[in-house]
């Protein structure tokens, strides 16, 4: 009898663990595939950067093109990432809240700037402010420029991180529930108070998850505002921008100089990104 | 009308959120109906079978669907690996996979195409065993997708197979059936439509995809042009109509990609009793 059953168990413990040679096989090809398409890319950037020793490096990053490339994108976020906040934490409240005719539409049609190509997020400002535009004469005549000018940048970098927020916080508020926030209102606190002592605290991680990544994403994004930018040297070339044009100009140095700078913020998103995990799987345990 | 009648707030967060969708996407997104719309039926079709337009569609389609088939099937071996086996250095890998989610697309461009092209470090080792030429070519396009792609399916099979319950697998294995019989008849149908999924995910983002491609594609017209490039040539040439036209097709391809998409997560969800 008990032989029977250490010799059932023995097969299901083959059944349900991998053999040794399976287990190195695919641990193997992961780790290669990592390395190759991700490790790989990520110390080229400082390999490439550093081609030409560190002076090179400091010299390209600290030309007068270089910096207003980084000042733009600075503005470009801190104009483009409060305003998708607003509206993550907005439409989280309208949809996870409350209950109306035409919800799962409004989140599908949250979700849509994800399906567009940035190259068409671009290319739509470019239809409504662009000279041939709509609007374009009246804008022309009344000396406001929207395309190839910081407005239109801000313009397609809201279009692009525009899900970023409320997606992470429309689930979050779900699984929350609402039981506390009425708590709160049925004690008499008002309907701000509720959300800056009751819902904020509780949403924190997550709201601060959504802004990280609406972040890297307003910084980084190329194919969009490429279409509106015009690529004008120290004026309308963000750092992604400007890190294209050099390329393309074969200032290699000063491409991945900048390029440098971008992959610092990238592994700086991703280790911020895990510590939130790791915050929010703590929070969710207690 | 609304679950508790106590929650404040409605009326004016509807409001905004519904202002905004309607300013910063709705509107934006109608302009490219409304101006397709001003051309004839004979305008749009001749601009849409042109040669060039039609290569560049066959090309981004192409290059996507196989990338994102190649995506699909290292990332289901990463997820697997990441999620059954620990090893040393896991916790640094599992987060290297959202690289190409944070990494801005320029620089992934210049960087996959320093490493694969004739002269770089794989590029030339390559052409060397091979003799075949990565960068400049359509092959070029499938490495920068397959990098663009494999977060999207990682990320999708991993919640599915931590949640996937063990208890299946060992009904499986007290019935009598060897590892493959467990995993091709077990574990495989329940982790498909996430894969799935992920595929669909790499796909759509592959198709629009622009920042990545552009420096390793070589840019050849009927070659290695993409359609996001495409519709950035005719506005730089002035042609609106050719742009929206293009824009305004491969818009609706994504629409309807979405919506196969969001099916086959509603079917996940109904399939392990979610819903």
């Amino acid at each position: 009898m008990q032989a029977v059953s250490l010799n059932n168990r023995q097969q299901t413990q083959t059944a349900l663990n991998d053999p040794d040679w399976v287990r190195i096989g695919l641990v193997s090809i992961s780790v290669f595939v990592i390395t190759l398409f991700l490790l790989l890319p990520l110390t080229t950037v400082l390999i490439e950067a550093f081609a030409k020793g560190w002076s090179a490096f400091a010299a390209s990053l600290s030309q007068p093109d270089t910096l207003a490339a980084m000042r733009l994108t600075l503005l470009t976020a801190a104009i483009s990432v409060p305003l998708t906040t607003a509206f993550g934490v907005s439409a989280a409240w309208t949809i996870a809240r409350f209950e109306f005719r035409g919800k799962s539409l409004l989140v599908t049609l949250i979700d849509l700037p994800f399906s567009v190509s940035p190259v068409i997020a671009g290319l739509i400002y470019v239809l409504i402010f662009g000279a041939q535009g709509w609007l374009g004469p009246w804008l022309a005549e009344h000396d406001i420029k929207i395309i190839f000018a910081v407005p239109g940048i801000i313009l397609a970098t809201l279009f692009v991180t525009f899900p970023f927020v409320a997606r992470e916080l429309i689930p979050l508020m779900q699984e929350i529930g609402h039981e506390e926030e009425e708590a709160a209102l049925s004690l008499g606190a008002s309907g701000w108070q509720t959300f800056f002592k009751i819902t904020l605290p509780n949403i924190k991680w997550g709201l601060l998850y959504g802004v990280l990544l609406c972040n890297a994403r307003a910084m980084g994004e190329f194919g969009a505002v490429s279409v509106v930018s015009g690529h004008i040297r120290g004026l309308t070339n963000t750092l992604p921008l400007h890190v294209e044009v050099s390329y393309n100009e074969y200032d290699f140095v000063g491409a991945f100089a900048g390029a440098s700078v971008l992959a610092g913020l990238a592994v700086l998103t991703l280790i911020l990104k895990t510590l939130l995990e790791w915050q929010q799987q703590q929070q969710r345990k207690l | 009308m609304s679950k508790s009648h106590i929650m404040p707030g409605f009326r004016p967060a509807l409001g905004f959120t519904l202002l905004y969708l309607a300013l910063i996407v709705l509107i934006p997104l109608s302009a490219l109906l409304l101006k397709t719309l001003q051309l004839s039926m004979d305008q749009f079709w001749a601009i849409l079978t042109s040669k060039r337009v039609l290569a560049s569609f066959q090309i981004s389609f192409g290059t996507s669907l196989l990338a994102a088939l190649v995506a699909a099937i290292l990332g289901f071996v990463i997820a697997w690996t990441l999620v059954r086996y620990t090893f040393p250095g896991k916790k640094v890998f599992d987060a290297l996979i959202d690289l190409p989610f944070a990494l801005p697309t320029a620089v992934a461009g210049i960087v996959l195409a320093t490493i694969y092209e004739p002269k770089g470090w794989i590029g030339r080792w390559v052409m060397e065993a091979f003799g075949v030429q990565i960068a400049y070519k359509p092959l070029g396009i499938v490495v920068a997708l397959i990098f663009i792609g494999l977060p999207f399916v990682v990320r999708t099979i991993e919640p599915v197979l931590q949640e996937f319950d063990s208890a299946m697998e060992e009904a499986a294995a007290s019935l009598g059936a060897n590892r493959w019989q467990a995993f091709c008849q077990v574990i495989l149908p329940n982790i498909l439509p996430a894969a799935i999924t992920g595929f669909a995910l790499a796909f759509a983002r592959g198709v629009g995809e622009y920042g990545s491609v552009i420096f390793i594609a070589g840019n050849m017209p009927y070659v290695s042009e993409v359609v996001p490039l495409l519709i950035i040539t005719k506005l730089e040439q002035y042609d609106y109509a050719g742009a929206t036209a293009i824009g305004l097709t491969m818009l609706m391809l994504s629409f309807c990609l979405l919506l196969l998409i969001n099916s086959l997560q509603w079917w996940v969800r109904r399939r392990s009793g979610q819903l």
